[in-house]
């Protein structure tokens, strides 16, 4: 017996938004009939906010629930919110998921990928008359891809083959793929560090010339999508000194939150002993 | 309706007859039956006594065939590991492809250690291909297992022909049945049968969890599991848990004379209720044959919709059953009896094993007949094959 969270019961039990959409504007579908679930969502799209989800499910008590949830996480949300969803909002919504069955929440977040890619394509003709790019599979038993593990792993902070097949169920059938899951995890592990210490070992004018590219192609453009800017002032050794304006400067709180967002971009590119400080 | 317990293939309600029985063995006549002095002769008579109802169970010609152990996995464990210890030259074996985890998974141990295992094939009946076996015994073979009941399907092995095929390809073969879902349900005789061992669970006939036995035929020699002292005659040492081993053997010689209720009552009862599923609920699919099956089971699947959400739905109207899907299991493959008979997908992972005992009443019968079809349609709702559900409807409408 499984021992799902009172939010897992309570949406298996009264799931929201079964069914379909008729002329939906993007479909989306993830698992199959043979690996025991499949999930096919539909999304309803005005202006870029979904208006509309709902689903259908072929799965066990945590894939229902997982799909429920996700329709009502997504419902009234713009696209640019709705695309940083992660399986792991999925879960951490849902009071938390036995390991086991994480790849519930993985099925659940693949599905809403599909269906936006679907609706992408379908609003860029130029990535639809590009070659489709192959994956590779990696888990022949359930059709996994080197790109989805290699995405829980970075997601999850997941360390073992068990977990990535707890997550992704690569592996879970033959086991045949388990070496070459292995290797991912330390091939993506390697990576880590070897960027870590790259970033460590930055010569000052490196990280200099650094900063000042991730500040101009990377946090500007977040930024002035929303009517704010940045301007870098002076860069002292791991200390940063920018110069924000926000649509909201003056709110004292809205700035916080645009602090921290460059900060921890800087740290994620760049060197994690960054600090940013705002300068008048 | 509280509790509609319909997994008694998983285990069982201990008769209150047997737990009655017990209790004066842990904390009144609690002596060892290894000791010397009148105060634990009691205990060493009652347990005597038990063997003779295992005996009896059985079948067996003599109360020193039988072997108390700690339960169904570990009587087949002594029996496989006991008998290929005792014929090292010999390095093959033969099962089937259904049997019950603790012997298959013993086996895949077993081929790491160097042995051959053929695994026997069933047809989509579950049935047992008794060609293949014949033609997979040869001299090297030193054991063949074969279960005596599945465990999920209920369907029954024809051990006699099993027996007759094995020795007359070899003679020194030795062959184990694992007759842990056999055992209450329909007669056991080893001495018809001709098996050289074969194993039992008390828990699956209202005798309690950790106790079991394993008939081993006076010709047939094993080396025990457990080393140490000198109990049941040195293949299992350790003292013998006596409370456990009378409860078992009155629960041995209830369900003996109870056998023929499980033939009438229990049968009538699991067919009104496989019967009524069928007829009700258009994508449900008998996942067996009908004939040759254990009274009690029945391994029905629920086509384009998931066994773990049936069962939590179930449960939530106190109705318990159990699922060949591969959710509920924790590994993420199905049941790898219901793979092995081409169950197809669409009803593998749909497939719900009721199994009933003789404490089902005809009025919870009639609570699942009505609870089900309900749970099933909301499912169906859920279900993205609506197509396909829509095509299995007009075709048995």
């Amino acid at each position: 017996m499984w021992d799902y969270s009172e939010k897992v019961i309570e949406h298996y039990r009264n799931p929201r938004n079964v069914g379909k959409i008729d002329n939906a504007d993007a479909i989306g579908v993830a698992g199959s009939l043979a690996c025991g679930d499949q999930l096919k969502i539909y999304l309803k799209i005005k202006n870029n906010i979904v208006v509309d989800a709902k689903f259908q499910t072929f799965g066990c008590g945590s894939a229902v629930a997982s799909s429920s949830i996700l329709t009502e996480m997504i419902i009234g949300k713009t696209l640019d919110e709705v695309r940083k969803i992660t399986n792991k909002d999925i879960a951490d919504q849902l009071g938390g998921l036995p390991p086991e069955k994480m790849h519930c929440s993985v099925m659940g977040h693949e599905a809403l990928e599909d269906a936006l890619k679907n609706y992408d394509d379908y609003m860029d003709l130029d990535e639809l008359r590009a070659e489709p790019v192959k994956e590779k599979i990696i888990c022949q038993c359930f059709g996994v891809t080197e790109n989805q593990i290699w995405e829980a792993i970075k997601v999850n902070g997941l360390k073992t083959v068990e977990e990535v097949t707890n997550f992704t169920k690569a592996g879970g059938a033959c086991g045949r793929c388990k070496d070459v899951i292995k290797d991912i995890i330390e091939t993506y592990y390697n990576k880590l560090e070897k960027e870590e210490h790259e970033a460590s070992t930055l010569s000052p004018a490196q990280k200099i010339l650094k900063i000042s590219k991730v500040i101009e192609t990377q946090i500007a453009a977040e930024l002035q999508k929303d009517g704010g800017d940045i301007t870098l002032v002076d860069i002292d050794g791991s200390k940063v000194y920018v110069k924000l304006r926000g649509k909201c400067s003056g709110c004292k709180n809205a700035m916080m939150t645009l602090k921290g967002f460059v900060e921890n971009t800087l740290r994620e590119t760049v060197d994690k002993n960054i600090e940013v400080i705002e300068v008048e | 309706m509280n509790l509609v317990y319909l997994d008694n293939n998983a285990t069982t309600k201990v008769d209150e007859r047997v737990l009655e029985a017990m209790l004066p063995y842990f904390s009144q006549e609690y002596g060892n039956p290894s000791s010397m002095y009148d105060f634990a002769k009691t205990a060493a008579h009652a347990m005597q006594n038990a063997r003779g109802q295992m005996k009896d169970f059985f079948n067996a010609e003599n109360e020193k065939d039988i072997i108390f152990t700690g339960g169904g996995s570990e009587s087949a464990n002594l029996a496989i590991r006991g008998v290929l210890n005792m014929n090292k030259n010999k390095r093959h074996i033969i099962t089937s492809k259904v049997e019950h985890p603790c012997v298959l998974n013993l086996y895949n141990q077993l081929e790491k250690e160097g042995y051959k295992v053929d695994y026997i094939n069933v047809n989509s009946n579950g049935d047992l291909d008794l060609e293949e076996l014949n033609e997979k015994v040869d001299y090297d073979t030193a054991l063949v297992s074969i279960m005596f009941a599945n465990n999920e399907t209920g369907v029954i092995f024809p051990i006699e022909k099993v027996v007759e095929i094995v020795k007359s390809k070899n003679k020194e073969t030795k062959i184990f049945v694992d007759a842990v879902q056999a055992a209450g349900k329909i007669d056991i005789n080893v001495q018809e049968l001709g098996v050289d061992l074969l194993g039992v669970s008390g828990h699956k006939f209202h005798a309690p969890k950790g106790v079991g036995a394993l008939y081993v035929n006076p010709k047939t020699l094993i080396t025990p599991l457990i080393i140490g002292g000198h109990q049941e005659r040195g293949k299992r040492a350790g003292t013998e848990n006596v409370p456990y081993i009378v409860g078992m053997g009155l629960a041995a010689a209830l369900a003996k004379d109870g056998l023929k209720y499980e033939a009438t009552e229990v049968k009538r009862l699991r067919d009104k209720l496989e019967t009524n599923i069928l007829k009700n609920i258009y994508n449900a699919r008998l996942n067996t044959g009908v004939v040759n099956r254990v009274p009690n089971t029945t391994n029905i699947g629920f086509e384009y919709i998931e066994g773990e959400l049936i069962l939590l739905h179930m449960s939530d109207v106190g109705i318990c059953a159990s699922s060949g899907s591969a959710c509920t299991s924790g590994s993420l493959e199905p049941s790898h009896v219901l793979r092995a008979m081409n169950v197809p997908f669409t009803a593998v992972h749909g497939s719900i094993r009721f199994s009933l005992s003789k404490y089902t009443t005809e009025k919870e019968i009639d609570y699942v007949i009505e609870k089900l079809p309900p749970i099933i349609e909301k499912l169906i709702g859920i279900s993205p094959y609506q197509d396909e559900l829509a095509a299995i409807k007009k075709l048995r409408g």
